[in-house]
């Protein structure tokens, strides 16, 4: 039971985390996302109340 | 548009009270049968206390809303700064408490013929020094992360918080906790486990805080009208999910009976070792660390009224130490009944956060771009400034100590001590004391700090301590070291252990020295905010109510 859970773990457990780091990131440096990300460095700099549009 | 803003209605305010104050009652009834038939003086202290508070806690709630008059206590139209200002308020509060705690027990070391006093079995070294770090870490700590966590997720979602009544019930119910916890290191009980010493009935009471805190948290995300969630709430998830994990798997264990105070871990031997420091390096990491990166990603940029110097970077940052945090524990067992591989793997997980600790303090620090006047002339910016230098020192040092090595010279040294307080006197409250130096002013709508200068004196006198207190520390941490490891020619030890304690006195009185300094320094921060907030000397000018926060008109600024 032990042999087959760390197994699993030091195989696909650490390709599983690996391949979902590598998702985020992608996410990061996605060349679409480039201008969403500089709005949203902004957004503490903005000053509004929450009635405000 | 105040059309648009009410889309939390469908429960009145109303039903909030109400579910709190039942919740408050259901557990206040709770405690009356345990405090009636208790199993032990602790236990009964405590359901009294417990009782007590609950009871204190309705009828002020009941008061508060009789006089509402119909009107909505909640207005979504408005951010939630009340509790904002209560957290300020208790962050300095617990702050000083526990500052103070440390100075005494490093002159109980220091000087134990003095501060020693074994009538008094609730002074002990052994049951102050868990007060002194869970008012710290949990009272001081914990009290600054809820306050920040609830202006910053207001202002970046751009919505009142969530909840309603749920909020205050978070904060007077965490701080209950603190001061169960607290009474309960002085009455002797505890579960012996480093920074999660509460016992059962606490850690269920926590528990319960702690949902109602990622419910309000995880609303006020949902309801939010910015369609990106700003990287700072990222953080702020990241910390109190994570510590919602940590403290269940840590704490789980079987009371004696339902009416006393003692219980037993569901885990024993090396489990019970792994487990309680896979919890205790991660409330390091998710608690001390990611908590307080959130303070650095909104308050930096805020102060200094520019954007994060790479939201990109503040990404990576974040999924990276995600990822690699929570493998670290396992360095705090080198050279023991742990298999070596897994101490390797905690080894190597330590080392490769250098990378992300580094990414996101050159992410802070960077920020200032175009910007590093500020340094000279803005002792708030240069306090959370230097925070980050802390942050990036000891996160250096960290992995360095976890690899075996190392770690068998500076283990159960004065090197460990100094290496926790470059961190937490260094990056959590520098940090700390930048966000409550900035959300006074803004939360009580003042221009500016009652005095400027003595924030400088703070900066100065803090810095100073802390270099008195690390410094001293490293020194004692390695000469023990080597002290404890020295053979003479015939392979005997060469020092007694009480030779090894004689070694460190001097640097016992410089380290006691320090501490003073930085409780002074947090005495003239909590003169200052208190005068900040009743608005004399430079805080005298106020803003007008629906001004922006900061002096300056945040522009986007040019590059």
């Amino acid at each position: 039971m032990y042999e087959t859970l760390s197994s699993f773990a030091q195989t696909w457990g650490l390709g599983f985390f690996v391949l979902m780091f590598l998702v985020a990131v992608a996410y990061a440096l996605w060349p679409s996302n480039s201008a969403k990300f500089r709005e949203a460095a902004h957004q503490p700099l903005v000053d509004k109340d929450p009635s405000d549009d | 548009m105040s059309t648009r803003a009410d889309t939390s209605r469908g429960s009145g305010p109303g039903f909030s009270i109400g579910t709190v104050s039942a919740l408050t009652g259901l557990v206040g009834l709770g405690v009356l049968i345990i405090a009636g038939n208790a199993a032990d003086p602790m236990m009964a202290a405590h359901a009294w206390i417990f009782f007590l508070l609950t009871v204190a806690g309705l009828m002020i709630t009941g008061f508060w809303a009789g006089s509402l008059n119909g009107k909505n206590p909640f207005n979504p139209a408005f951010y939630e700064d009340t509790i904002v200002k209560f957290g300020v308020a208790a962050s300095m509060f617990w702050g000083i408490a526990g500052f103070l705690v440390g100075l005494i027990i490093a002159l109980q070391l220091t000087f134990p013929g003095l501060f020693y006093f074994p009538e008094l079995g609730w002074t002990n070294f052994g049951r102050l020094r868990p007060l002194h770090t869970s008012a710290v870490i949990f009272a001081f700590g914990g009290n600054v992360l809820i306050a920040t966590s609830f202006y910053v997720v207001q202002r970046t979602c751009r919505t009142r918080l969530a909840g309603g009544m749920w909020p205050w019930f978070v904060f007077w119910g965490y701080n209950l906790f603190i001061v169960v916890a607290g009474t309960g290191y002085l009455l002797g009980v505890t579960q012996s486990k480093e920074y999660a010493e509460p016992e059962w009935y606490a850690d269920l009471w926590l528990t319960i805080v702690w949902v109602a805190y990622l419910m309000v948290f995880l609303g006020t995300l949902w309801k939010r009208k910015e369609p990106h969630i700003y990287v700072a709430n990222w953080f702020y998830l990241s910390f109190i999910v994570t510590i919602a994990m940590l403290h269940i798997v840590n704490n789980l264990a079987i009371p004696v009976s339902l009416t006393g105070s003692k219980s037993y871990s569901l885990f024993s031997g090396v489990q019970d070792a792994l487990t309680q420091w896979w919890y205790g390096h991660n409330a390091v990491g998710f608690f001390l660390t990611t908590g307080f990166l959130a303070i650095m990603y909104y308050f930096i940029p805020k102060q200094v009224n520019r954007p994060v110097y790479s939201y990109r970077l503040s990404i990576v940052h974040f999924w990276s130490l995600i990822f690699i945090y929570i493998w670290a524990g396992p360095h705090h067992l080198h050279y023991t009944a742990l298999p070596q591989w897994a101490q390797t793997l905690g080894m190597v997980f330590s080392v490769m956060l250098w990378m992300p600790s580094w990414g996101g303090m050159i992410n802070g620090v960077m920020t200032l771009s175009g910007a590093w006047d500020k340094l000279r002339t803005d002792p708030v910016v240069r306090m959370m400034i230097v925070a980050l230098a802390f942050y990036g020192m000891s996160t250096f040092e960290g992995p360095l100590m976890s690899v075996r090595a190392v770690n068998a010279l500076s283990h159960y040294t004065e090197w460990g001590i100094a290496h926790v307080h470059s961190g937490s006197m260094g990056w959590v409250g520098f940090i700390s004391f930048g966000a409550l130096y900035c959300l006074t002013p803004w939360l009580w709508k003042r221009k500016a700090l009652y005095s400027k200068a003595l924030v400088e004196w703070h900066f100065w006198l803090a810095t100073l301590g802390i270099l008195f207190y690390i410094v001293a520390m490293y020194v004692a941490g390695i000469t023990e070291g080597l002290m404890w490891r020295a053979y003479n020619e015939f392979g005997f030890l060469q020092y007694a252990f009480i030779e090894t304690v004689k070694a460190k006195h001097i640097m016992y009185i410089v380290r006691a020295a320090g501490g003073s300094l930085f409780l002074i320094g947090a005495l003239l921060m909590a003169y200052n905010l208190v005068r900040t907030a009743m608005g004399h000397g430079e805080a005298r000018d106020t803003l007008a109510p629906d001004a922006p926060k900061t002096a300056t008109p945040a522009l986007q600024p040019a590059e």
